[in-house]
């Protein structure tokens, strides 16, 4: 037990999505005009369903985190992404929203390079005021029949901060600042525009951040043969090994690149390797973390004692094997807007929310929370105006809030809907039934070939509702998916 | 202590256009079409109509909201004419506004008429529809198949039936309906089709395939109701008067707690109970001559034999194996089609049901006539299982049930 007042990392977490595109799918789709992709055909590379983003995927990081710890000493959240949904709105505020934080949470969104994630945690490490939640998250996007379509993947690491169970301590930070262009996305662009690979290896990563992770080794005084965790990632391979080597480090110590089930998943992905890591490391060991765009950081970490009394959730390696294999290329096209299909006229309906009435009813659909009546005992969700058993109907003053967002549940009905227009076709949907007593009509993703059945097992995950095309405005909610993809 | 109203309507006239894809009529032509048969199936003339209840539920694709462009479609000049909305259930619905009008005393004549256009959306299927800024936050989008395929999953878990066996009994429900409409002239699908091709048939909403949804149609249906001193004043013979009409509508009991299984439809169960109690029904199964219910879905007229009370929990599927709802049957059920081969467009599908069991027990049923109906029920559902409206009317010969 940690009795030091340090501040540090006090949890981890990590989410990837269930969906894995084989990547020789990806290949075989452009072999007619990019034969080179088979290079990189092995594996498979995570991908958003067509309701995921960063914000929903900063939310499931969180969620492995956090774990059962309580969440109300929480009084900082910072958002770290490339890609995150709204440009003037911030997304922080929806992912607080999400995770039941206080309304007293200071929310911040940083972004705007691949080191925003690094620097940000930097930031948030020295700050070393009081609890808070660090996420990293990101879901690159990469053209049709480029290295980055088949090289990325998605997925976000989230890190509790904080004095008590300290898990790692931060001995040392720096950071370099270098107009080194490797690549760059203007605002409204769709995809990156890379230069050539060569290039950034040798006067980049082999220059700049060789240096910075020396410097940064220096300044806490540990030797390069000492670090028992390298954390690099890059968006393409043999750049870590080789970065290394030239250190000194032990190749041992190059942690897992995530690249056969995941791919790499832009900003986010040093802190998903991180997470990782973590989860491997023992108490006393070091790890140097590595952040490369525009210049680079390092973060020199150090495990504590309290390393062993902490688990997250099912943590990135929970995740990894939580995957459901794809090998229809088309979908990952359109879901990632790559492609425009025809999906008919049911697709035109309106979708514009009431702003007004999103805004009365946060305190119950954001953190999925449902009213428990002290009358009568029954738990639902709407909260209408008065409780919904019959013969009890009290007032909704009377209702106790009641998150179902961690709650055992599972399916009482369901169906494939062909005939309505969603983008993953068929909609599943049918009654959420939880263990003690709330039940709504819900959504359900992510369903495999296993199917559903009356009583298989849900857990809730937070998602894209749908989206107002014509307002380009995504709304989020929960729905429910198989514990067994 | 209220009495109800039976046997203090009677019914003098109906009327219901040709169902189906009319490309050739816009919505007014259809009520015209419903209204003038009304009318002169009455003997009364349009001023002696005193008030007018007009049923549809997809405005845009209607003649408009509010009632003023029916009342300017028919050109009910000067009386109260009003517009109601209550899903599929609306036929019923407008039926049970000019019944208690004239049941009250208020009026002696009333209209009661209802309509959809759904064929001008461009697409197959229901239009859409808007469940309010709220709901519309958190609640899954769903077609209507979707909502009632649920009852399928609901109805296997309690009663342990197979796939197969439930598929079996759900295509002879739309197999039965097929052999019924070819004999009803105003029915939007007049063709059999084999149990092969219903099983065959593409999926809609598992396990409900193509077979297992009704028609999609344009059409209306109208009723002038009277007191029946005036009907017999009017020289009517074999008058036919209305026993009861209920309706139950959810609350949320069975979307929002625990007391609903999902295999049964409550709020037929529980507007069933009402409406037989009004009418004087013990037992429906041996009472009844006819019924006609609202078989959106093959699954829906399965559950619904249970609901009504007619088959055993859990014996529908035997019951419609068996044949006892076939025309030839211990009782016959959809003997015009139903909706699956009559067609449904929305709100005039309560007065379709009303006008064939009219029509039957007056002995005018042509072809698809029954020997000697006396009493017929029509259950008309709005909604869908978990959130839904169950209207039952209970029509019957007066001076018989």
């Amino acid at each position: 037990m940690s009795t030091t007042r340090t501040f540090g990392i006090t949890g981890f977490g990590g989410y990837i999505p269930r969906l894995r595109m084989q990547r020789a799918a990806i290949a075989a789709a452009h072999q007619w005009m990019a034969p080179g992709l088979r290079s990189q055909a092995k594996g498979r590379r995570a991908f958003c369903s067509w309701d995921e983003d960063s914000i929903t995927l900063a939310v499931e990081a969180a969620r492995d985190a956090l774990a059962n710890r309580p969440r109300e000493a929480i009084a900082s959240l910072t958002l770290a992404s490339t890609t995150l949904p709204f440009a003037d709105l911030q997304n922080s505020t929806i992912v607080a929203g999400a995770l039941g934080l206080a309304p007293s949470v200071r929310t911040l969104d940083v972004g705007h390079s691949q080191r925003a994630t690094t620097s940000g945690l930097i930031a948030a490490l020295r700050q070393s005021d009081a609890p808070a939640l660090f996420i990293a998250s990101d879901r690159p996007r990469g053209k049709p029949a480029s290295s980055q379509e088949i090289g990325f993947g998605a997925g976000a690491g989230a890190f509790t901060l904080g004095s008590d169970e300290v898990i790692a301590t931060l001995l040392a930070s720096t950071s370099r600042t270098a107009l080194f262009v490797d690549h760059f996305r203007s605002d409204g662009a769709r995809y990156d525009y890379y230069w050539e690979e060569r290039w950034v290896r040798d006067e980049g990563y082999m220059k700049l951040v060789v240096e910075a992770v020396r410097a940064a080794l220096q300044q806490a005084g540990v030797a390069a043969a000492a670090v028992d965790h390298f954390i690099l990632a890059a968006p393409f391979k043999g750049v870590a090994s080789a970065v290394i080597k030239k250190l000194g480090i032990v190749p041992e110590a190059e942690s897992d690149s995530l690249e056969a089930d995941c791919g790499y998943s832009g900003a986010a992905h040093g802190l998903l390797m991180l997470a990782h890591a973590l989860e491997r490391a023992k108490p006393g060991q070091t790890l140097v973390l590595v952040g490369f765009g525009q210049g680079v950081d390092v973060l020199v970490l150090r495990t504590t004692e309290a390393l062993a009394s902490f688990a997250p959730r099912r943590g990135v390696g929970g995740a990894l094997a939580d995957g459901q294999n794809h090998d229809a290329y088309l979908r990952l096209a359109s879901y990632e807007n790559a492609i425009e299909l025809e999906w008919g006229m049911r697709g035109e309906k309106s979708i514009k929310t009431a702003l007004t009435e999103q805004y009365r009813s946060s305190d119950q659909l954001s953190g999925f929370v449902a009213g428990r009546c002290r009358a009568c005992g029954t738990i639902q969700f709407p909260q209408l105006t008065y409780c919904v058993t019959p013969g009890c109907n009290a007032p909704r003053a009377n209702f106790d809030p009641h998150p179902l967002f961690d709650e055992p549940a599972q399916v009482l009905t369901h169906t494939g809907d062909w005939l309505s227009y969603h983008p993953a076709p068929p909609l599943y949907v049918g009654f959420v039934q939880f263990e003690q007593g709330a039940r709504l009509l819900m959504e359900m993703v992510d369903v495999g070939a296993v199917g559903l059945e009356v009583g298989t097992p849900l857990r809730m995950v937070f998602r894209v509702k749908d989206v107002d095309k014509t307002r380009g405005y995504p709304r989020y909610f929960w729905k429910a998916t198989p514990l067994q993809a | 202590m209220a009495t109800g109203i039976k046997d203090k309507v009677a019914i003098i006239g109906m009327g219901c256009s040709k169902f189906g894809e009319r490309w050739d009529v816009g919505p007014s032509e259809l009520l015209a079409e419903a209204f003038e048969e009304a009318l002169l199936d009455a003997g009364i003339e349009r001023k002696q109509i005193e008030a007018a209840w007009y049923g549809s539920c997809s405005d845009p694709i209607s003649v408009g909201n509010s009632a003023i462009p029916a009342s300017m479609a028919l050109r009910l000049d000067g009386i109260p004419v009003s517009h109601m909305e209550n899903m599929c259930a609306t036929g019923s619905e407008v039926l049970r506004a000019a019944a208690y009008a004239v049941a009250s005393g208020a009026v002696d004549f009333a209209l009661a008429i209802g309509a959809e256009k759904l064929k001008d959306t461009g697409y197959g299927g229901l239009p859409f529809v808007y469940k309010g800024t709220f709901n519309d936050l958190w609640l899954p989008l769903g077609s209507t198949p979707a909502g009632f395929a649920q009852l399928a999953a609901g109805y296997r878990a309690r009663h342990g039936t197979s796939k197969e066996d439930l598929k079996r009994a759900m295509a002879h429900v739309s197999w039965k309906s097929h052999q019924n409409g070819m004999l009803s002239p105003k029915a939007h699908l007049r063709k059999a089709v084999s149990m092969e091709q219903i099983l065959g048939a593409p999926m809609i909403a598992d396990p409900l395939g193509l077979y297992d949804c009704c028609g999609v149609s344009d059409g209306a249906a109208a009723a002038i109701v009277t007191t029946p001193e005036i009907a017999r004043a009017l020289g009517r013979k074999d008058m036919v008067t209305i026993k009861s009409i209920q309706l139950a509508i959810g609350s949320g009991v069975e979307s929002g707690t625990s007391q609903w299984d999902g295999s049964y439809v409550r709020t037929t169960r529980a507007a069933a109970q009402k409406a037989y109690a009004e009418a004087g029904i013990k037992d429906p199964r041996s009472e009844l001559s006819l019924m006609e219910v609202h078989d959106c879905f093959s699954i829906t007229e399965l559950s619904t034999m249970e609901d009504l009370f007619v088959s055993p929990d859990g014996g529908a599927v035997h019951d419609i194996l068996d044949g006892f709802f076939d025309r030839d049957g211990g009782l016959p059920c959809q003997v015009d089609g139903g909706l699956k081969c009559f067609g449904h467009p929305i709100a005039a599908s309560g007065l379709r049901m009303a006008y064939e069991i009219y029509n039957q027990l007056q002995g005018r049923a042509g072809e698809r006539q029954l020997s000697n109906p006396s009493i017929g029920l029509t259950h008309n559902l709005g909604g869908v299982p978990y959130l839904g409206i169950a209207a039952i009317s209970i029509l019957g010969l007066h001076g018989g049930k």
